[in-house]
């Protein structure tokens, strides 16, 4: 398929643009200016429609089918949640509104969706309170170790270090990096929780703080995690809560009441705003009542008349880590959905994304090793080792459902797990597309056996097969110049 | 409830396939003390010492909620003629950049870790990579950051690491909001971040290049600079160069359809904020942050990068690449700890800078020099009313207005209708009596002669 950029003919254009009013005087001196055109498409309108929605054909949403990704939640987001994000009152507002007249009187209806999605994300976690600002999950993550550090240095302690499991995602390291400190990597135990003895071994006074998911990247609740904060804290360290799965323990408990003192939320996982092919995200990080002095400027109060208020005044705040309140666009969609399925939804969503994930391990569980047997919250990981040992790896078995119209699973992560694939439904999902999915699954198993190579030869029915991403990385080519 | 499709039937047969009697007990792992109580409403057994209440109000209907979101929205000025900028602008988006991104199979995707179900985006980030190089001229970008804000922090560190310098100049003229944004990210990190100026409103040459010195790891400069003052930038690019430094630029990607272009300045790094590219105001975000440099630093560069390829048929097709540098690779070692980016942003560029294309990038960018123009005009005519300084802008200019304080005249015009401009008080205390005013190409001759009489009604 042609680029953009390889279409149209010179001087056509697609935009139809506002009027020129105005004398077209322009007082930039020569030396200033461009002395030739960007060389951007020259194209009509339909051209560009045409394209785009080829390559729009060419992608595939949760829309398109079950895309049970491992640890990206990637449930069905409701329309009514995408289309409030239109709505021009919020849409069409300048973020420097509330600067013009102090105490943002001209965004009292934006103020008020921040603020009261604040509470609900308070209630729903057990935290204190909410910053907005995080634009993403690991962005959040990296305030959330920069608000770790600020406590520390407040209390005059010297911390240097953040303890992370190995079956972390990979952005928990790369942020408590990113954030100054060194990581301390801790192992698994047989059971796929962090090793309570390696762990008692790294937790020193150094410790600033110990990064957990939970349930983990295994799809596993670890039944010792409050032991597990209560030690933590007795050291000097502050937990840290990766809410990349959430979704599995809404209503049936909640990081605050464990103990712990940071959570980021991934809004485009657990409160349905789509991830838009990437981003954008949204990453709201809320602290305990220790730790609130220090959340990033500015923050949103109710004041008695019932007003809403931009506070810039905390002294202690480590600052700004975006320009504004967030990616509001993406909040506005949370805050539907939070307040369309209410606390019941809520409990529910949680209840059936865990149904969802044990009915799909008890349908593999013969059919696939599965390295942490047992039941699982919201997602679960089976092992391609024995298909392995025919020559189809992970690799293979993905290649294989895009064939039969299913996103794969997450391979190849956790890192821990060989060949693995991790499986989330979500709760969205039916039945009868979970018993699909499950008949593909086994359909390839049994494939593994009588015919490796037909899966070798996996995806075909792809606008593009197998890349090679070994060329990619060798003879770069990132843009058409 | 909506958006669960489970029926009773369906449960009891799940539940046995699995092995248990009820739903409750898949949670049996979760200590009991920590569940809320609203576990009652599914699970009769008392617990008395539970801790916690998840008092999240009941659902409501689409109906209901639509009209509660709308009644907030009410609140909100958005009918006020904005002259606000600030980095942020009121650009017209053309109807197709909504109906093609709005295109489900791009926005309910994840990161295409499938590339061959998943050509459409990344081709569309290729695509949009190649647009970038275009625009600045630079030979390759990344596939999108968050905002400029942290895509200028992201520049920072990477000079850092290709300099192992942790000593970074940064001009006094590059958005306030950015330099807090640095502020912030430094605070707990060996960098020695200085800060240059600024002069009325222009870069003070002098003092930056004398600051630069061979401990300097990179020089962050900005064009059109948050007075709106354009500038060629090229002896400080030089300057930086000379002490073995890398200069980074953050660039109003509009402007580029008329303005030299960071690479012709000989900037290394180039990174923005990319909302005027087809992006809504929507109160601060989502935006889009991008970056671009070149080829012999693509290695160091952070974010995802999608390139070009072939399948085992020959035929042309997109992978993300590169991704030895990132984290779900490298872990602690990663160039930066991103993960989701602002892809349907991108998206939303490309399409936008296709629309517009070759010509139509110009025109805008003309259109918003042209209004400006007029709009300094008109407006310094105003007895008392003054540039803050002669050095040629852009879309947006500052202006000292004969009061103590201009945020008070901003908001005396917000009762006739008009968003005057940004105050500058607010970040430039000695710059209390001056106002920053952007004119996009959205703005009319009308609206223009509207602010001028209010403002001149007001003084």
């Amino acid at each position: 398929m042609k680029l953009i950029f390889e279409q149209g003919a010179p001087g056509r254009h697609g935009a139809n643009l506002p009027e020129l009013d105005l004398p077209d005087e322009v007082d930039i001196p020569a030396r200033c200016l461009r002395d030739h055109d960007a060389a951007l498409p020259e194209v009509s309108e339909l051209d560009v429609v045409r394209h785009f929605t080829e390559l729009s054909r060419r992608n595939f949403g949760v829309d398109c089918g079950f895309y049970p990704l491992g640890s990206c939640t990637m449930k069905y987001n409701p329309k009514f949640c995408e289309a409030v994000g239109n709505i021009e009152g919020f849409r069409e507002l300048h973020p420097l509104l509330p600067q013009l007249r102090i105490g943002g009187m001209l965004t009292q209806g934006a103020l008020q969706v921040l603020h009261d999605l604040e509470r609900l994300l308070c209630e729903i976690t057990g935290m204190s309170a909410f910053t907005m600002q995080p634009l993403a999950g690991a962005h959040g993550e990296l305030t959330g170790v920069m608000l770790i550090a600020a406590y520390h240095r407040a209390m005059g302690r010297k911390k240097t270090k953040v303890i992370v499991p190995d079956s972390a995602h990979g952005t928990n390291p790369a942020s408590a990096a990113i954030g100054g400190f060194k990581v301390v990597p801790v192992p698994s135990d047989a059971r796929g929780f962090m090793d309570l003895d390696a762990f008692r071994a790294a937790l020193d006074g150094q410790v600033a703080a110990v990064m957990l998911t939970c349930p983990n990247t295994l799809g596993l609740f670890n039944p010792h995690i409050q032991e597990i904060a209560d030690m933590t804290h007795d050291a000097g360290g502050l937990m840290y809560y990766d809410g990349a799965n959430l979704n599995a323990i809404l209503g049936k408990c909640r990081p605050g009441d464990i103990g712990f003192d940071v959570v980021h939320l991934n809004l485009h996982k657990t409160f349905a705003t789509p991830h838009g092919g990437g981003g954008p995200g949204a990453g709201p990080v809320g602290v305990s009542e220790k730790l609130v002095e220090f959340l990033p400027t500015s923050l949103v109060e109710k004041r008695q008349d019932g007003t809403y208020v931009l506070r810039y005044d905390k002294e202690n705040s480590i600052g700004y880590v975006a320009p504004f309140y967030g990616n509001f666009g993406v909040m506005l969609k949370a805050y539907a959905y939070i307040l369309l399925l209410g606390r019941e939804g809520l409990v529910k969503v949680a209840e059936h994304a865990v149904l969802n994930a044990n009915y799909v391990l008890s349908r593999l569980r013969k059919h696939f090793d599965v390295p942490y047997d047992g039941l699982c919250m919201h997602e679960c990981v089976l092992s391609a080792t024995r298909q392995a040992r025919n020559g189809v790896q992970a690799l293979d078995i993905a290649k294989a459902l895009i064939d039969r119209g299913f996103h794969p699973p997450t391979v190849y992560f956790p890192l821990i797990v060989k060949e693995a694939m991790m499986i989330e439904p979500t709760e969205t999902e039916s039945k009868e597309t979970l018993d699909a999915f499950c008949d593909a699954m086994v359909d390839i198993a049994g494939l593994a056996e009588s015919d490796p190579e037909a899966l070798h030869r996996a995806p075909v029915t792809t606008p593009v097969t197998r890349l090679d991403e070994y060329a990619a990385a060798r003879d770069l080519d990132l843009a058409s110049l | 409830m909506p958006y669960l499709p489970h029926t009773d039937d369906e449960r009891r047969e799940m539940l046995a396939a699995i092995g248990v009697e009820s739903i409750d007990e898949l949670f049996a792992v979760i200590p009991r003390r920590l569940r809320p109580k609203t576990y009652d409403l599914f699970d009769r057994v008392p617990a008395p010492e539970r801790p916690a209440s998840f008092d999240i109000p009941p659902g409501m209907s689409e109906f209901a909620v639509q009209r509660k979101l709308h009644t907030l929205a009410a609140k909100d000025a958005t009918d006020l003629v904005c002259f606000v900028g600030g980095g942020f602008y009121d650009h017209f988006i053309p109807a197709a950049v909504d109906a093609l991104a709005g295109r489900s199979e791009f926005y309910t995707a994840y990161t295409p870790y499938q590339p061959e179900m998943s050509q459409g985006i990344l081709q569309a980030m290729y695509e949009y990579q190649s647009a970038m190089c275009r625009l600045t001229e630079m030979e390759a970008a990344n596939a999108s950051l968050y905002d400029g804000g942290t895509a200028l922090y992201e520049a920072m560190m990477m000079a850092i690491r290709i300099t192992g310098r942790p000593k970074i100049i940064i001009d006094g003229c590059v958005s306030p909001i950015y330099r807090k944004m640095m502020d912030c990210y430094t605070s707990n990190l060996d960098i020695e971040l200085v800060t240059v100026g600024p002069d009325d409103g222009s870069t003070n040459r002098d003092e930056l290049k004398q600051l630069v010195d061979e401990k300097t790891g990179g020089v962050i400069l900005q064009n059109p600079n948050f007075f709106g003052v354009v500038d060629d930038c090229t002896d400080l690019v030089d300057a930086a160069h000379s002490a073995g430094a890398v200069a980074i630029a953050s660039v109003y990607p509009i402007s580029l359809g008329i303005l030299k272009t960071p690479r012709a300045m000989g900037f290394d790094i180039v990174t923005g904020e990319g909302q005027s590219l087809g992006l809504p105001l929507s109160f601060g975000g989502p935006y889009l942050g991008f970056m671009a440099t070149l080829k012999k630093y693509v290695r160091k560069m952070p974010g995802r990068i999608i390139g070009a390829t072939k399948d085992s048929a020959g035929r042309r097709g997109f992978v993300m690449t590169l991704q030895a540098r990132e984290q779900h690779i490298r872990r602690e070692k990663a160039t930066s700890n991103i993960c989701s980016n602002e892809a349907l942003c991108a998206v939303r560029a490309v399409i936008y800078l296709s629309l517009v294309g070759r010509q139509g990038l110009k025109n805008v960018a003309r259109m918003c020099a042209a209004k400006a123009r007029y709009a300094r005009e008109r407006l310094t005519r105003i007895t008392g009313v003054e540039p803050l300084s002669d050095a040629p802008t852009f879309n947006e200019f500052a202006l000292k207005l004969p009061v103590e304080n201009a945020a008070e005249v901003v908001n005396e015009l917000i009762e006739k209708g008009v968003a005057a401009g940004f105050p500058l008080g607010r970040y430039y205390p000695r710059l209390r009596n001056a106002l920053l005013v952007s004119v996009t190409e959205k703005r009319t001759k009308e609206e223009i002669g509207m602010l001028a009489e209010a403002l001149e009604a007001v003084l």
